[in-house]
């Protein structure tokens, strides 16, 4: 049971490529020009922490598993926000003709 | 090391590797499409690591919301605003990659060494393994069950939201509503899906 909770991957592993995830969603989500990449860069961050949350309920939180319910809620938060942010986006999208994100500078002050 | 551990370690090795390089290919890719595909590649992998950690239930859950909903959404999304578009060349694009990339680098150092120096408390308890999804149950039922229900909510307005910031607005004149020949005529029209400026 023991070797079963230990295994032969430490935890630092999974954050290590959880680290990464997020980084490369960060810069996706600065430098993306076309929107619909961006909310996809945005899912890379959000699989990110759900990773970090599922390897933290596994290895240290072994008997009561809070880590797998709260991603179960970021996974049901991330669903609704990809739907309202598509949503958004097709609005942009009749209103501008333009997925680029240089040019949704109306906020610009 | 038996057999079990390096057939383990190996499903790692291999899953990491396909999430940290599709991830690479997602942001980096021109064409948006193969972006959108590699994307569900990548949360397959994730999944993938959700099973090593004897979550079966969270798998699942990974599998039917990110790719069966998400990465569809998206690429209906992608369909729907589909248009060949010469970007404009912007001054300086090349020194903002550069910034933003060593911002992201220098965080990437910052949480790796976070997340090995520090002395995590392990070994913790020990995992229950396969009973994780009838204590996922108990969780929802009781001690989780405000968030619960309001993730309800959440969804039935996020539902609701997106149909009308995507719905399409058909302007009728205000006294021909109530007229049944102009509603027949409405229906018969046969609206377009996107408006018609937006096919140029």
């Amino acid at each position: 049971m023991i070797e079963n909770s230990i295994g032969p991957i430490p935890l630092q592993a999974y954050l290590i490529v959880a680290a990464f995830l997020f980084c490369t969603g960060v810069w996706g989500l600065i430098n993306s020009r076309n929107a619909v990449r961006v909310l996809m860069s945005i899912e890379l961050m959000l699989n990110a922490v759900n990773i970090n949350l599922m390897s933290f309920s596994s290895y240290i939180d072994g008997s009561i598993i809070r880590g797998q319910v709260f991603s179960i809620f970021v996974i049901t938060v991330a669903a609704a926000e990809a739907a309202v942010g598509l949503a958004i986006l097709l609005s942009l999208y009749r209103n501008r003709v333009t997925i680029d994100m240089e040019n949704f500078n109306l906020l610009k002050w | 090391m038996n057999i079990a551990d390096s057939t383990e370690l190996i499903c790692f090795l291999i899953l990491s590797a396909v999430i940290v390089s599709g991830s690479l290919a997602v942001v980096l890719l021109e064409n948006i499409v193969y972006s959108a595909f590699i994307l569900g590649g990548v949360f397959m992998a994730v999944a993938g690591l959700y099973l090593l950690l004897n979550a079966s239930f969270v798998a699942a859950a990974q599998i039917l919301v990110y790719v069966g909903a998400v990465n569809v959404l998206i690429l209906f999304a992608i369909m729907l605003v589909n248009k060949k578009e010469n970007l404009k060349p912007i001054e300086g694009l090349k020194t903002r990659k550069f910034i933003s990339g060593g911002v992201c680098g220098g965080l990437l150092i910052l949480l790796l060494r976070v997340s090995i120096t520090t002395k995590w408390k392990l070994p913790g308890p020990t995992s229950i393994g396969e009973e994780a999804t009838e204590r996922i149950g108990e969780h929802l039922f009781t001690d989780y069950l405000l968030p619960f229900e309001l993730a309800s909510i959440l969804l039935l307005m996020a539902m609701i939201g997106a149909i009308v910031l995507a719905r399409r607005d058909v302007t009728i004149p205000k006294d021909s509503i109530n007229d049944f020949k102009n509603k027949k005529s409405l229906i018969n029209n046969n609206i377009p899906l996107l408006s018609e400026n937006s096919l140029k």
